[in-house]
Formats: C-alpha cells, structure tokens, sequence
C-alpha cells in the first residue's frame, strides 16, 4: 500500500490551500503534481539548477530541496502569482519588452529570484544582480538581457519613467 | 515587392507573440503535460560501454506493484535514424549494447517511482566487449567493429576531397605552415530535459507530445519503426526549453512511450533525468584537426588542405553531415584558390555525438582563426587586415562550388576593430592581458533536406476572415529562437497588421504544413519565405475585390494600421476586417499557402550536399582576456562581436540571439567539456550533472558589445539571415587568440582551460615553446580522392571522373541521403 497522505494547508500566491500528498514529496512536487501549478520547472532535481526556485515567505528556495510537508503554513509564491488583476509584474514587462526569456524554461525561477533581490534592493547595481542570480542557469540568453531586464523594472519599480537603452535592443 | 514597401514591423524591436505566456509560466512543455490514466515510463540503461545482450528476464518486473508493462529490443525490432546511410539505432538494443547509457528495456508503471523500483528487478545478462574509447583507437583496432557497417573497420566515415591542385598551390607559396588542433567534446544543455508523452485512441491512432526540434523527421521514425502509416501518427512538438540541437533526432524514449501507449491502451510519459540527457546527447563532436596553408607574405592563402578525425560515439546520428562539415565552410570566408578535405568520422562506446550549434564547423573554425592568427604573426601582419585584404567577395562561388550572396564580413572586422581599440590594445597590453581576433560564417539553412526528396522544405497555409482574424499555420518549433514570432512578423508586414493580433499554430502534423524542423539555422530564411508567400497570395486575393469596390487601380492599395486604402487618398478605403469580408463575398473563403524550396546549388560531386545554403551569415569578434599566471585562470572581460545578419526581422531577438551565442561560445572557449573515464575501460561519463559540467553562470559571462551589420540577402525574407548560431563560432578561437597576445603561450585546444595554461606556461619558462596541444594525427586509411576542378578552372561542379572517389559503402548506399549524393533537382 502507498504510504498514507501527509494534509497541511499553506498560503500558496494569497490564496489559502489544503493539499494531500505523499509525505515524502519535495515542494517542487507538491506544485506541479499535487496542484497544478506548472508554470515551476525543474532541470536536475537535485539543486544545480536553479530552475525550480519559488519564494517561501519571501526568500528563494530551491523547491526540488524542501519537502512540501516544511512549507505547513508558510507564504509560497510561484510564477502563477507573479501578475496581480490581470497585469504583469513589471520584471515580467521587462522581461517581455527584452526578450530575457527566449525558450522561457528557467524564467518563472529568474523572475522569482529577481522578485526577492528587488524587494530587498530596490536600486541593485549590475553586480548585485549577478551575485542575486548567480545560482540560476540559463542556456539561451547569456544572461544580458536578464540583467538589463532586471534593471529596467527596478527603475520602473522606483517610479522612473525607464525605457531600454537603444544599443540593448539594436546593437551598435 | 516586399521589399520596396516602407516596413512598418520588420526591423523594429518586438516583443515575442509568445513572450506574455512565458513570464507567466503558462507555456505548457512537454513534462507541463498529464493525461487521465497516464502511466509512467522509465528506461534500463546499460552499465557498459560495450557488450552483447546475452538475455533479459523482466518477469519480476511484470509482476511488481504499480507494473503494467515491459518492453526490450525484441518488441521493437526495426532500426531507425535520422540520416537514411545511417539507420544504425533501436530504440531498446536487442542483442548489443554500444556506450554506457544505451538503453536495453523500458517499464510503463503506474508512477514514477514503481517505474523506477522495476527497473531494478529486470535482470539482464551481458557479455561485454572490448571497448574502444577513442578515434585514435578505432583507428588502430579496425575489429571488433562496434557497427556492422561503415568505410573501414571503427571508421563510421571517410571522405577525400580535391578541388585544384594543393600541391601547386603550396608550391607557389611564400610561407607554408602546418599546425594541429583538438576542440573538446561538449554538450548542448537544454535547461529543459527531455520529455515525451504518446496517446493511443480508440480510433488507432497515436498522438505524441514531445520536446523536439524536428517533428517531421520523428513523425518519420515513429512510422517506420512502429509500421503505422504516417497519417496515422500526430507528432505535436511542445515549445522546447532549449535545444541547440540536442532534440534533433528521434530518440528511444519517444518510440518507447509511443510503444507502451500502443500495448497497455493508456497514455505514457516519460521524463529523462539530467543523468539521461547526458546520455542522449548528440553533442559536438571531439575533434582532431590538422591544416596546412599555403600563403603569400601579403597572407594571400595559395592552398590549404584540412584533415579531421571525430569521436562521433557509439551511433551515427547526424554524423555523416557533421564530417562534412568539418570540411566545408572553410572556404566562403576569405578566398581560397585551392582547397582539399580529408575527414573521417570514428565509431567509440561513448554517448553518440551530432549537431550543437554549429553543426561540425566550430571545431574547424576554430582551427582556421588560430591558424591564421599564427600565419599573421609569421608574416608580420596585422590579423585584422590580413583577412580584411582576402576577403571573399559577395556573390562568389567557392573552390568548393558554395555559392555565396551577400557577404558583410569587411564591415563586420571593421566594427569590432574599430569598437575594442583593436590597434591599440594587440600586442601592446601589459602582460597577463590580450585580445585577440577571430571571424566566423555559417548557413541561413541546409541547401538539402536530410532524406533526399523534391518537395519544399517549408511550408505555410494562411487563413484570413472576415473578422479580420489571421492564422497562420507551420510545421516549424519554436524552441525559444522565436521562430513563430517571426511568421506572426512577416505576415504582419505583408498584410499590414499587428503581429500580436496574428494567431500561429506551429509544430502539429495533424494541423500544419511541413517544415523540416529547427535546426541548420534554417527557420527564419525557410518558414519566413514560406510565409512571406502565403501572405502576399492573400494580400493579392483581398486587393482585387477591394479596389474594385473603391474602384481604384488594386497597385493603389496600401496594407496599414489593419486599414486598406487608397494610397492617394487614405481616407478612402475600409478596415481589414471588412478587406476580408470584401473578398469573401467576391471569392469566397479566403486561404492561402506559401512554400520555400532553396535554390539549386552549383555542387554535383558526391558530398556536395553539405556546405550549400541559400545564404551565408558572417561574424567578427574581438574577445579581451585576462590570464593570472599564478593559476591558468582566464577570465574574458568584454567580448566585441559583429554579425552580418541580412536583416533584422525583429532587433531584439537579434540581440538575444548574439548573446546566446557569446555565452554559449564563451562557455566552449573555457570549461564545457564531456569527460568519460576511462578507468578499466568503464568509459562512463565522468560528470553528468548541471553541477559538475561547468557552465558559465552570471559571474563567468563577459560583458557583451554587439554590432548588427545588415547586408540583406535577396535569398533572405527581406534581405534576413541567420543569426541563431553564427556568433559562437568566433568565440573559441578569439579567446585562445587573445590567450597568447596576454601571456605568449598557445593552447592548441577546446576548452582553454587553468591546467592547459599553466602546462603552456611552464612550458614557455623551461623554454620548450610554450604550446600545449595535439602533436600527431593518426595514420587514417583515406580514400582515392575525389577530384574536382575549381569554378576558376573551368570546371561544372562535378568530379573530375564521375563515380570515382571510393566514399565507400555509405556513398554507394546512400542515393538518397543528402550527405552523400546529390542527384540533379528538378524545378
């Protein structure tokens, strides 16, 4: 027989959830199987990665590390949060605006960790962002675009009027 | 013309038509995906790198909780592959296992964790085999052989080419100078791993979500190796999360879940470990390389004449075009008079190798730049204006009978000279800091498809209504190049819409017109002209009732902010809605198709086939590097990169696409390295993990500067060519270029890693030369070449005495491959 199901309730993206699931499930599995929350990618399930990070009560974590039962009554925030009434997150405008998801894999996890670094610094340098990002592999952008995305919601965030520099979506 | 109209989307920066659905994590991949019923599938792999499948006793499987299926070699006994000279793959080996990874049998079980407990109670009895761990070594050990076909003995491919007289050409030179070169294997990464789910329906019918970059040519397998009829199978590819192409060809684990749907009638989905992907591969190809140059003290090149050996693993893949290309591109940068090409391809017990990137012309690149860097140091000439001086002129035919259109490589080398401080900074910055200087090319898409057919290699139906709602429907994936962003543009353009108010169903056999996949840096030239011809058919179709309606000449009408009017008068006129509604009355529904067939190539000798594209792409590249002498560590500053894209379809994904490819070469240049050990001749995979192959993080890339030089080409949809794969190419050699002007130590290889640099500098302290690379190329059994006289000898592209050139088994069975022959086309 299957172990019997662990039941705890916990804040997923301001909503209140009870979910049921074998005790021995990671966060990450908790997600996307138990759910539906997919918008979590997973690329190694062993914390190389960085793809599958969430926010619990506001820090990065590597979902495939944290059993789901350690998250009883804590605040998770997933990409499916992200967008509030229907608008997006200004980093996810930004990241849209600059192409810093091209397949879009590793996105919900540089979103989220982004979220986190901006909360926290609201003016971060480009320094700051590489070592905020620094445990989140992508393969398609070389990360440049990440960073400038990253740098125009923060001015957003800030109240500025920001547009991209012509040589970011132009070239010299 | 599309052209002459003033453009309005292409050009400008855009968002992708996909981009909202990927921030918001809504983009379904294929593992995002679950069916009622499903089961899970999990795949045994061998633990040797070579050995023959003695017996396989599943029955304590069959009879574990959660089991509903097992399957082996047995169940699956067609081959497949995806080039036709090398059907060498089963998609579960039944009598022989070739690198450690190959899998033997599969379970479909009610989870994933029953999947993978069965795993453990199949009991497979093996004999194993001497294993051959290097090209070296299935050089020297012609048996066993590890395929039961190929040119010679462990030599999956061989391949002599002549066009002109080397031997003259060298004799004519001023300096002539040999060197050796090796580039590293590596792998493509995909963030994403693979993943795979099949259906079976009631009406027999298998439907397949999978994350591949080619879903016409697993439609293709899928048909021959399960004996369905191909309308019979519906192949989707899901938005891939990476490719690079290492979702190229058809794999084991999407038969085998098309399989298990077939036997148990329910759903199976299978997601490969980050261990398995490694398995997978299909990556770059471990090369040996030696070139010798002929050259005039004005670095005008009289001669060269190239070898290369690959490691290409345990199966053939794409890797009878990957040995071409290690010959073929070698020509369309700067002019080469006289041109020969030796390569050969070995089989190993390790992962099988195919296309990244670059497909087989990185390691030659590589090669060619650092080769000449030496050259100009030889002739005491600037690297920059020694390759400004030979450049190949637009509009050339190569020695090699590649035609090339248009060339902007002059102003690229210009750009990146010009934006670094090249002049400077070479050779005048204190020790421990360099630069150095490299230029690449690559095709806007194969000339041929990889199974030899006459029919067009993209294709796409447009729907308009009177809504004024547009679809336009391709076979081509999206695998984050944005290649249905680019359909949405073009039509757009033509049409005069926004490209978000366009809809794009890609990638679905059952619904949309073939393209051949993405791959080649094809999509964007192919499914774009492909595009641009539907939606000019359309915009032909809604002109004539319209300006019969407005009772104007039909030239008079212009296509704009989703209006149709009168040029001369833009108030008359309606919207596009009603443009649609217009001829739907007159004509009735309105559809149409666009299809794009590459021109005809001048090549007709055998291994003409691979090098031709309907447009050639250039890059230069300056890279800056600092190099501690304590460590070996290099570290790369600023990267300066120019890329003759044609046209910029959408600037921005341009950019995106540059960068990409700075990283991903930038990652080559200095650590990504596959690695087995060899330890008894395990020849298992040293580290397949995302942890332990290192990869450039935010904190290893380099500052990029990017220059878009737009040279369009009449061949490209409005001028475009590829960008996707081009830039990495300069990148490997520009480093190790710049390695030496910073410490005066050459590091004749791929990855330029700490070791490497240090050896090479201890080297240079013991007074040794200071170089750490190949010393010797092994003693190949080459082939009778093929000759072939240059366009400048008044030659027709054939060989010199049709049907000589002893190709070996894989010319004379391989009528129908690309690779290999190249029939007259018909038009």
């Amino acid at each position: 027989m299957p172990d019997p199901k662990a039941v705890i309730t916990l804040d997923v993206n301001g909503d209140p959830v009870e979910v049921a699931f074998a005790p021995h499930k990671t966060l990450l599995e908790v997600l996307r199987e138990d759910l539906g929350l997919t918008g979590t990618k997973h690329g190694c399930e062993l914390g190389e990665c960085g793809t599958c990070a969430v926010l619990v009560d506001g820090a990065p974590v590597l979902s495939c590390l944290v059993l789901g039962l350690a998250c009883a009554g804590r605040r998770v925030r997933t990409v499916e949060g992200m967008a509030e009434g229907g608008r997006l997150h200004p980093l996810q405008e930004a990241f849209a605006d600059l192409g810093a998801a091209q397949c879009g894999y590793c996105t919900p996890a540089f979103l989220l960790t982004a979220q986190a670094l901006l909360a926290a610094n609201p003016r971060p340098t480009r320094d700051d962002i590489k070592q905020a990002l620094a445990g989140n592999l992508c393969r398609c952008t070389g990360y440049i675009k990440i960073y400038e995305a990253v740098e125009l919601a923060a001015a957003r965030m800030r109240g500025e009027d920001a547009r991209p520099a012509p040589e970011t979506l132009y070239g010299r | 013309m599309a052209g002459d109209r003033k453009l309005r989307v292409i050009g400008k920066a855009h968002r992708k038509v996909d981009a909202a659905a990927k921030v918001t994590g809504k983009t379904m991949f294929a593992d995002d995906l679950a069916l009622p019923r499903m089961l899970w599938c999990r795949l045994l792999r061998s633990p040797h790198p070579h050995a023959e499948v003695v017996a396989i006793d599943a029955s304590r499987a069959l009879t574990a909780e959660g089991v509903r299926a097992v399957i082996t070699g047995k169940d699956l006994p067609i081959p497949f592959g995806i080039l036709p000279v090398s059907q060498d793959e089963h998609a579960l080996c039944p009598d022989r296992v070739r690198f450690v990874g190959d899998p033997v049998a599969a379970v479909a079980a009610t989870t994933e964790e029953a999947a993978t407990a069965a795993l453990d109670l199949i009991d497979v009895t093996y004999r194993t085999l001497p294993a051959i761990g290097s090209p070296e070594e299935a050089v020297a050990t012609p048996e066993p052989c590890i395929h039961d076909y190929g040119d010679a003995g462990n030599l999956h491919k061989l391949i002599d080419l002549e066009f002109g007289d080397v031997a003259e050409g060298f004799a004519e030179a001023d300096v002539v100078r040999e060197d050796l070169f090796f580039f590293g294997g590596n792998t493509h990464l995909p963030m994403e791993q693979h993943a795979a789910l099949a259906d079976w329906s009631g009406e027999r019918k298998l439907t397949i979500w999978s994350s591949t970059q080619t879903p016409h040519y697993l439609h293709r397998a899928l048909a021959k190796v399960l004996e369905l009829p191909p309308a019979r199978i519906r192949v989707i590819a899901t938005p891939n999360g990476g490719g690079f192409g290492g979702k190229s060809d058809p794999f084991n684990h999407e038969i085998v879940v098309a399989k298990l749907a077939m036997l148990t009638g329910r759903p199976v989905k299978i997601t490969l470990t980050r261990e398995e992907v490694f398995y997978c591969h299909r990556g770059r190809h471990p090369t040996l390389m030696w070139v010798k140059t002929g050259v005039k003290r004005d670095g005008a090149i009289t001669a060269m004449h190239f070898r290369s050996l690959l490691d290409g693993g345990g199966y053939g893949s794409y890797g009878v075009a990957s040995t071409y290309y290690t010959g073929a591109l070698q020509t369309v940068t700067y002019q080469v008079p006289r041109y020969k090409f030796q390569g050969a391809r070995a089989f190993t017990n390790k992962p099988p190798c195919g296309p990244k990137r670059g497909h087989g012309t990185p390691q030659p690149r590589f090669a060619l730049e650092v080769h000449l860097d030496k050259l100009a140091e030889q002739l005491q000439l600037d690297p920059a204006e020694m390759r400004l001086r030979h450049l190949q002129p637009p509009n050339a035919v190569t020695a090699n009978w590649l035609r090339i259109g248009s060339m902007g490589l002059g102003r690229c080398i210009e750009k990146v000279v010009e934006g670094s401080g090249w002049k400077s900074k070479f050779r005048r910055l204190p020790y421990g800091r360099g630069v150095g200087l490299a230029c690449s090319s690559y095709l806007s898409g194969a000339g041929l498809p990889i199974y030899w057919n006459n029919m067009p290699h993209s294709g796409v139906q447009l729907r308009c209504d009177r809504g004024g709602g547009v679809t336009v429907f391709c076979g081509s994936t999206d695998i984050g190049q944005g290649s249905d962003s680019i359909l949405a543009y073009i039509v757009a353009e033509v049409l005069g819409l926004d490209p978000f108010e366009i809809s794009v169903v890609t990638a679905d056999t059952d619904l949309t017109p073939i393209d051949l996949g993405s791959y080649s840096s094809r999509v964007t030239l192919m499914s774009g002209n492909a595009a641009l011809q539907a939606a000019e058919r359309a915009r032909e179709i809604i002109a004539g009732p319209v300006a019969r309606t407005l009772d104007i000449p039909a030239t008079r009408l212009v296509f704009a902010g989703a209006r149709v009017f009168d040029a001369e008068d833009p108030e008359k006129g309606m919207t596009f809605a009603e443009a649609v509604g217009t001829a739907e009355a007159a004509v009735g529904t309105i559809g149409t198709v666009g299809s794009y067939t590459p021109p005809k190539s001048p090549g007709r000798y055998r291994g003409a086939g691979v090098g031709p594209s309907p447009a050639y792409s250039y890059s230069a590249c300056v890279a800056a590097v600092d190099v501690d002498p304590a460590t070996g560590i290099v570290t790369v500053p600023t990267i300066w990169i120019a890329h003759d894209v044609g046209r910029s379809i959408n600037a921005a994904a341009v950019m995106g696409q540059v960068e990409g490819s700075i990283y991903m070469g930038l990652g080559e240049a200095l650590m990504e390295e596959m690695v087995h050990r060899d330890h008894e001749r395990r020849l298992v995979h040293k580290w397949p993990s995302l942890l332990e192959y290192k990869s450039p993080t935010t904190l290893e890339m380099c500052d990029v500067v990017t220059y878009l030089v737009e040279d369009p080409d009449p061949n490209g949809p409005f001028g475009a060519k590829e960008v996707g794969q081009g830039p990495l190419l300069p990148v490997m050699p520009a480093v190790a270029n710049a390695v030496y002007d910073a410490v005066g130590v050459r590091v004749d290889e791929i990855p330029v890693s700490p070791e490497k640099v240090l050896k090479a500098l201890r080297s240079k302290a013991k007074g040794k030369g200071g170089r750490v690379g190949p010393t010797s190329f092994p003693d190949v059994p080459w082939p009778e070449p093929t000759r072939v006289a240059t366009p400048w000898e008044g030659g027709d592209g054939k060989a010199d005495d049709a049907g000589r050139g002893g190709q070996g088994r894989a010319g004379a069975d391989g009528a129908h491959a690309a690779a290999v022959v190249r029939p007259e086309r018909q038009h």
